[in-house]
C-alpha cells in the first residue's frame, strides 16, 4: 500500500520531474471533507461521553446541575452499585445478571435466526416442492408485518403454550426471520449449480452437502449475520417487557428504566446509576460490531466461491 | 474401466422441446470419444444424462453391463470434470481430491495412496495443502481432474473442462488430457463446442446438431468424408468453402456458367452445395479449366506461416489459403481441383 500511495499526489499536479521535494499543499476539499466528518462523528460521540461523564457523579448532583462536563469522582461507587448490588423490586437482580440475561438474548436470538434462515433458504433453493415460490414470497411478506403490529396475538400464544417468564419464549418466538432467509437465499443462489452435482457425483446426500459444503462456504455470511441479529435481540425491549415479569429474566435495556422507576416518592431517582447501565448495555454490541467488522464487511461485499 | 453404451434415448424438457432426439452410441472400453456441436445441440444434455445429474426421458444408457437409468450418480461409477472445475473452496487440494472416497468410506491409507499418487501424476504434489483460489487456472483444472482420477472410475466424463483457461494453456492442458487418457485408459466422454479440442483428442468423434447425431467417426473421416452439409461447415478451419451448383442430369455439376464433372455414379439433378476446403483451393494463373472463379479479395489475414485470403466468388464468401509471402492482387483466380470436391444435396443437407 505504502508505495502505491506515494506516487498518486505527484500524478494529479502534473509534475513529473522534481528535484527538490515541496512542501505538500493544502487541499481546502479534504480540509472541508474532513470537517465534515469530524462534525458528524462529534454528533454521535458526545452524547454518549457526556452520558459516562455524568454517570460518574452522584444524583444530587446531576439533579441540580444537570448533565456534566467534566468527570466526577463516582465512577467506582456507581459502576460498582448497578453492576453488585441487588435493585429491583425483590432486590435479587443486579447489573450481572442483567447482562447475563441480555447475552442470553442477544445470542440465542441471533443463533437461532441464523439456523432458522439457512435451513429455510436451504429448501427453497435446493429443494422442489409445490409452490416453492409462494412460499417464498409468504415468508418475504412477513417483513412488511414486525414484531409491534402482531404483538397481542404473539403474545396470546406464548402465554397458552406457558412460555411467558423463560428463556424459551423470549427467543423462540423471534427467531424466524424473512430477512435472513432471503440473505441466505441470495447467497445460496450464487453458488454455482456445479458445486451441488460435484458433491453429488462425490457421494454427498442432501444433509452431507449443507454440513460438509454449504455451513462452511456460508461462514462470512453467517458473521455477518449474527453481529445484525445479536444487536438486534440485545436491544429487544418490547418483547420482553411483555413476557418476563419475573425480574429474574429482566435485561440489561429493561433495567435502565427500572432504576428510574424504583424510587419514586421522596427520593431523587439514580440518574447517575441509570446513566452507567446505558453505558453498559452500549458496550457489548460496540465490541461485537467493532471485533466482528472485518467479517461483516467480508460477509456482505465478498464471496469465498 | 467398462464400455459405455447409450440406446435410442432422448431427452424432454416438458415444453416440447426435445434437447436429445434418440441418440445411440456404443463406446469401446478405453476409447475417447469427443461430442461436439455447437452450443444448444444437447451434447451437455447427453453427457448430464450418462453422469446422471439429468433424467432420461427415453432410451436406456448402460455403464459396464449395468443399465443406469435409475442410479444414483455416486454409485455410477464414474467421474466427472466441469468447466468451472466445480472445486470445493473451503478445503484443500488434497480434501477436496479425497472427499468423494472419504464418503465412500474407503480406508485412510488407501486414500492417502491414491491421492498422493494422482497427485504426482498431475504435479500438483507440492500444492496438496493449498486452497483451489490460491492456485493458478491450470492447476485447479489439474485439481479437477485429480478428483476424478482417485475415484479410479469406470469412464470420465469431462464437460467443456478448457474454456474457462486462456488459449495457451488451453493447447498445453489439451495434450496433457489426451497423454494422461492413453496412459490411464480409462474410457472417456468429451464434450466441447471447440472444433479442434475435438479433432486433436477423439479416438471417434460425434457432431450432434440440433439433439441429433450427425456422424460419428475418427477425426479424419469426418475430416475428409463429411456425411452432411453441417460437419463439413463445422469440422476443420478455417471453414470449407460452399457454393451453390446444379446437377445438370448429365454426370456435371453447373457452377457459374461452367460445368464441372464428377465421379459420381448417379446422374446429379437440383440443387446442390459445392463444397472445397480453403487449403484445397488452388490459386492459378489464367482462366484455363471451367472449375475456376474469381476470388474478389476483401481482406487478408496474416497467421505467420500462411495467408488466409477473404472474398467472394460470384458473390459468395469464399476463403483461400496461400503460402507466406504470397503476393495477393485484388482479384486471384482460384481453381477447384476435382479430388477435393465435396457435393452435398440442397434439400437434406447429405453428401453426395
Amino acid at each position: 500500500m505504502a508505495v502505491v500511495d506515494a506516487s498518486p499526489p505527484i500524478v494529479r499536479q502534473g509534475v513529473k520531474t522534481k528535484t527538490r521535494v515541496q512542501p505538500p499543499r493544502i487541499s481546502w476539499s479534504q480540509v472541508g471533507d474532513h470537517a465534515i466528518l469530524i462534525a458528524g462523528s462529534l454528533l454521535m460521540l458526545l452524547p454518549v461521553l457526556f452520558a459516562f461523564v455524568t454517570s460518574t457523579h452522584e444524583a444530587i448532583t446531576i439533579h441540580r446541575e444537570g448533565l456534566q462536563l467534566l468527570p466526577g469522582d463516582q465512577l467506582s461507587n456507581t459502576y460498582g452499585i448497578v453492576m453488585f448490588q441487588g435493585t429491583g423490586f425483590t432486590g435479587e437482580v443486579n447489573g450481572v445478571t442483567m447482562m447475563t440475561n441480555s447475552f442470553i438474548l442477544g445470542i440465542g436470538f441471533a443463533v437461532g435466526k441464523i439456523a432458522i434462515s439457512m435451513l429455510a433458504a436451504y429448501a427453497i433453493v435446493y429443494f422442489r416442492f409445490p409452490f416453492a415460490t409462494l412460499a417464498f414470497w409468504m415468508i418475504f411478506t412477513t417483513l412488511l408485518l414486525p414484531l409491534e403490529v402482531r404483538i397481542l396475538p404473539s403474545y396470546e400464544i406464548v402465554h397458552a403454550m406457558g412460555m411467558t417468564n423463560s428463556y424459551s419464549g423470549l427467543i423462540i418466538p423471534l427467531i424466524a426471520s424473512a430477512t435472513g432467509t432471503f440473505f441466505f437465499r441470495q447467497f445460496y443462489k450464487s453458488i454455482p449449480d456445479e458445486m451441488l452435482e460435484a458433491a453429488r457425483i462425490d457421494g454427498a446426500g442432501p444433509f452431507k452437502f449443507f454440513i460438509d459444503i454449504l455451513i462452511p462456504l456460508s461462514r462470512t455470511m453467517m458473521a455477518a449475520i449474527f453481529i445484525i441479529m445479536f444487536v438486534f435481540g440485545w436491544n429487544q425491549y418490547l418483547w420482553p417487557t411483555l413476557i418476563t415479569t419475573d425480574e429474574g429474566y429482566f435485561t440489561l435495556v429493561r433495567g435502565i428504566k427500572q432504576i428510574l422507576q424504583v424510587w419514586l416518592g421522596s427520593n431523587i431517582p439514580e440518574y447517575g446509576q441509570a446513566m452507567a447501565l446505558a453505558i453498559l448495555a452500549m458496550l457489548p454490541p460496540v465490541l461485537v460490531v467493532v471485533f466482528f467488522q472485518r467479517w461483516f464487511v467480508k460477509g456482505l461485499t465478498e464471496s469465498d466461491k | 474401466m467398462a464400455t459405455v453404451s447409450i440406446e435410442n434415448v432422448s431427452k424432454d424438457y416438458g415444453n416440447n422441446v426435445r434437447a436429445v432426439n434418440d441418440v445411440s452410441l456404443d463406446i469401446e472400453d478405453g476409447q475417447f470419444i469427443v461430442l461436439v456441436g455447437p452450443s444448444g445441440c444437447g451434447k451437455s444434455t447427453l453427457l448430464r444424462m450418462v453422469a446422471g445429474l439429468e433424467t432420461i426421458t427415453d432410451g436406456e444408457i448402460s455403464i459396464g453391463d449395468r443399465v443406469v437409468n435409475n442410479v444414483d450418480p455416486a454409485k455410477r461409477d464414474i467421474a466427472m470434470v466441469f468447466q468451472n472445475y466445480a472445486l470445493y473452496p473451503h478445503m484443500t487440494v488434497r480434501r477436496n481430491m479425497a472427499y468423494g472416497l472419504t464418503n465412500r468410506k474407503m480406508d485412510k491409507a488407501e486414500i492417502e495412496r491414491r491421492v498422493s499418487e494422482a497427485a504426482s501424476i498431475l504435479r500438483l504434489s507440492d500444492y496438496l495443502e493449498r486452497k483451489p483460489r490460491q492456485l493458478s487456472g491450470g492447476q485447479r483444472q489439474r485439481v479437477a481432474m485429480g478428483r476424478a482420477i482417485v475415484r479410479d472410475p469406470a469412464a470420465f466424463l469431462f464437460d467443456e473442462p478448457l474454456s474457462n483457461l486462456d488459449a495457451k494453456l488451453r493447447v498445453d492442458m489439451r495434450g496433457e488430457i489426451k497423454q494422461l487418457q492413453r496412459r490411464l485408459g480409462t474410457t472417456s466422454i468429451y464434450v466441447t463446442h471447440d472444433q479442434m479440442e475435438a479433432m486433436t483428442l477423439a479416438d471417434r468423434l460425434v457432431v450432434l446438431n440440433e439433439g441429433r447425431i450427425e456422424q460419428v467417426g475418427s477425426p479424419l473421416e469426418l475430416f475428409n468424408k463429411p456425411a452432411s452439409l453441417f460437419v463439413a461447415s463445422f469440422i476443420g478451419s478455417p471453414e470449407m468453402n460452399l457454393f451453390d451448383a446444379k446437377g445438370t442430369g448429365n454426370g456435371a455439376v453447373r457452377w457459374g456458367d461452367a460445368d464441372i464433372k464428377h465421379d459420381l455414379k448417379m446422374p446429379l439433378d437440383g440443387a446442390v452445395k459445392l463444397g472445397v476446403r480453403p487449403h484445397d483451393l488452388v490459386p492459378a494463373k489464367g482462366k484455363t479449366t471451367p472449375s475456376h472463379g474469381e476470388l474478389v479479395v476483401t481482406h487478408v489475414e496474416e497467421l505467420g506461416v500462411e495467408r488466409l485470403v477473404h472474398g467472394t466468388v460470384a458473390g459468395e464468401k469464399c476463403t483461400l489459403v496461400v503460402p507466406a509471402g504470397y503476393e495477393v492482387a485484388e482479384t486471384v483466380s482460384v481453381h477447384l481441383p476435382k479430388k477435393a470436391l465435396h457435393i452435398f444435396d440442397n434439400k437434406d443437407g447429405k453428401r453426395l
